[in-house]
């Protein structure tokens, strides 16, 4: 299963055969975790250097476990703040890691566009753990993998993204990759939590959430950034629960059988209520488990590539 | 010192000339103008320039020197010598420098600097102290010192309050208040909102930021009766609130910038700092306005809005990097290889864009080829093929989008100050 694509940048350019591969290989390593001994020497004497210019826990520990999972050596270069409070230059960085011989780099970044520029200043494979509000392929790989698992197929499904979709990197990697695989997603939130030219990405806008929930066989529901400027965007938390959050009241009004994913943190309360966070329909935890096999499949398909082209 | 310029085809739109002729320099001035004019002596410089178009001189009104404050990306001199290959014998300089040009004696500097160079340069002054749009900076003092024109250029007059005074003040000197439209509370973006900001998830600075602005001021000039140009106009909207401005007899015009009339933001495809500027590029209806405002007159002028920046600072995460492009050295090529050659405009009409009306907007005198006249000349050569080479710019930064694109219509030299300068653009 040779991928066509040579890094992972984005999922707006990856075709449908590369997502199938990435999904389909993960379901073996997703057995590797089963097992007393989750680990495979598929990546032995591979480098990987997990580089984030932003704080992360849980995409961080995910890659680094799927790393250690493939016997990659692996190391993490975290960097608070932008490289110009740092005082070098993120291509100066970037050069020094690759001084010490490195043959991956996992990136996250502030910036939209770091992964793409990185591919051009280093030799080596790129992957992108999510670039400033533009996309998070890895994300949205591991919830079309969890959706798959559980209801068995992607190609037309109905996918809702809930929530702030302006300042999200995960849905913008979750509208190219579902659509490659033939679902129909729609967006659904305050206007101006959702980008002014989204629906020329053919994505239906809704800014009623019952709407979403009757009309859609999954909701996607992204945390609410509740740092300043996505908070000028909309009245209130208390307002945002009101209207968008998922409740059980809200479930139980509408009578529908809906699959909810949420890439975490989750602000309990706000976009989701406790109970609704823990309850039946949600696959929260899952996809956290998902998460390191679809990385260790994308590592591994990637680390493993021959050949240059794209 | 006589020079002897051959073979030329000269075309003055002020005096509504479109002839072949020699052009025989003496001294700095034109000696005389004539088919076939022979010399004798050895001491005459004589240049054969067959299939060359000899103009009034160009002016570029927009250009960033960054002395003083930042004289590692470009010095008034580094900036008048990559004029000069650019095919300018004039260009207006923009005061947002550090310190801002808001006091006489940077204005005095700039000129200072630039006499010993073959290019005039008329600095505009800065509107309001630092910029800042709080305090009227001495509109009148820098007027006399040798401003031109009056901006807080990078960003547009804070207030309509204090708009409304510099128009007031600066309409005594009949200087006209040039606007870098953008309306502050929208500012901040790195792109053009559009289908490309969602898709490159690039922070966007809306269109409308700009047309406010552009309504704003051109409501104001109406009000106070004022001049006001449009620098570096760039939405398809923009284009039309100066188009029905004008037609209202409101004293307004409007520049536009070569990446404007050119690029679009899906050149922002590869995250290239070298296509990140304000105002960013937009989309191709914005692009096809800009031909459009162009054609029919709405829009004036062509200038470069040229902004050196270093190499370190522009290698740079996109979000992170400046904003500005060169444009001295590709200015003339691109409005010859995608106006004249598109059929856009003529070469009369390219003259009227970079000679004539430019200089009117600032007021200050128009250059005519005529004996007995100050030789103030550009030569290019509408039909050379080159392929643009930013390593070879006389300017001291390296920022163009254009390098290795293939142009066709080039400077070949300037003549001014009793100088001729040969281009090396195209070299």
């Amino acid at each position: 299963m040779q991928l066509k694509t040579k890094h992972l940048l984005g999922l707006e350019n990856v075709s449908s055969s590369d997502i199938q591969s990435i999904l389909d290989t993960a379901v073996s390593f997703k057995q590797v975790l089963e097992r007393p001994i989750k680990k495979v020497p598929t990546l032995q004497g591979k480098t990987v250097v997990n580089l984030f210019y932003e704080n992360s826990t849980r995409t961080r520990i995910s890659f680094e476990l799927a790393e250690k999972r493939l016997s990659a050596d692996s190391v993490n270069f975290s960097v608070s703040g932008s490289s110009v409070s740092k005082g070098e230059t993120f291509k100066d960085t970037v050069r020094n890691i690759e001084a010490m011989k490195v043959d991956m780099i996992v990136v996250r970044h502030g910036s939209a566009g770091v992964p793409q520029y990185l591919t051009k200043i280093s030799d080596s494979v790129v992957i992108n753990a999510g670039d400033g509000i533009h996309e998070h392929p890895t994300q949205a790989l591991l919830d079309m993998y969890s959706i798959r698992e559980k209801l068995g197929k992607l190609e037309g499904l109905k996918v809702c993204i809930v929530g702030d979709i302006a300042h999200s990197r995960v849905a913008l990697s979750n509208i190219f990759g579902l659509q490659a695989m033939g679902a129909e997603v729609s967006v659904c939130g305050p206007a101006t939590l959702i980008p002014r030219n989204i629906g020329d990405l053919g994505v239906k806008v809704i800014h009623n959430i019952d709407e979403a929930i009757q009309e859609n066989d999954v909701l996607n529901i992204l945390r609410i950034q509740l740092e300043r400027k996505a908070r000028a965007a909309f009245p209130s938390t208390r307002e945002y629960h009101k209207y968008y959050g998922i409740t059980k009241e809200r479930m139980e009004k509408n009578k529908k059988d809906v699959l909810l994913l949420h890439p975490g943190p989750i602000n309990r309360g706000v976009e989701i209520s406790s109970e609704m966070a823990d309850g039946e329909h949600q696959i929260i935890l899952e996809q956290v488990t998902n998460g390191v096999a679809v990385r260790m499949a994308i590592l591994y398909l990637l680390g493993t590539r021959q050949g240059e082209d794209n | 010192m006589q020079t002897l310029l051959k073979n030329l085809r000269i075309i003055d739109t002020t005096l509504n000339i479109d002839q072949k002729a020699d052009i025989l320099i003496d001294n700095g001035l034109i000696e005389k103008i004539g088919t076939d004019i022979e010399v004798n002596d050895w001491n005459v410089d004589i240049h054969d320039l067959s299939g060359c178009i000899a103009a009034p001189g160009f002016i570029d009104i927009h250009v960033h020197l960054r002395e003083p404050g930042r004289e590692d990306e470009e010095t008034v001199v580094s900036g008048c010598m990559g004029a000069a290959a650019g095919g300018f014998t004039a260009i207006a300089s923009m005061p947002n420098t550090d310190p801002a040009a808001d006091a006489a004696e940077i204005i005095e500097s700039i000129i200072t600097k630039s006499e010993k160079t073959p290019v005039d340069v008329y600095p505009i002054g800065a509107a309001t102290i630092e910029r800042k749009g709080e305090v009227l900076a001495p509109i009148g003092e820098l007027v006399e010192a040798g401003a031109v024109a009056f901006s807080d250029d990078g960003v547009a007059i804070k207030t309509a309050g204090i708009l409304r005074r510099v128009m007031e003040y600066a309409s005594m000197y009949n200087a006209p208040v040039i606007e870098h439209c953008e309306d502050e509370s929208m500012a901040g973006g790195s792109m053009n909102e559009g289908f490309n900001s969602t898709r490159f998830g690039l922070t966007a600075i809306p269109p409308i930021a700009e047309e406010l602005t552009v309504a704003r001021d051109i409501m104001m000039a109406e009000y106070t009766g004022a001049k006001v140009h449009i620098a570096h106009i760039s939405t398809a909207k923009a284009v039309q609130l100066v188009r029905e401005g004008k037609a209202k007899g409101i004293k307004v015009t409007a520049e536009v910038t070569p990446h404007h009339f050119t690029l679009t933001d899906d050149s922002l495809a590869d995250y290239d700092t070298n296509f990140k500027m304000n105002p960013p590029l937009r989309t191709k209806d914005d692009v096809a306005a800009m031909i459009e405002g162009l054609r029919d007159g709405t829009i004036d002028c062509i200038a470069s809005d040229h902004a050196p920046h270093s190499i370190e600072e522009k290698e740079m995460e996109f979000e992170y990097a400046p904003n500005g492009i060169l444009g001295l050295e590709t200015t003339l090529g691109l409005t010859l290889n995608n106006l004249y050659h598109q059929g856009v405009l003529s070469i009369p009409q390219i003259v009227e864009k970079l000679v004539v009306n430019p200089r009117n907007i600032l007021g200050i005198p128009v250059p005519v080829i005529r004996e007995g006249e100050k030789a103030n000349l550009t030569i290019f050569d509408p039909e050379k093929e080159y392929k643009v080479r930013v390593a070879g710019f006389k300017s001291k930064s390296r920022n163009s989008p254009f390098d290795g694109h293939t142009l066709k219509g080039a400077p070949v030299a300037i003549f001014n100050k009793g100088k001729l300068v040969l281009s090396q653009v195209s070299g």
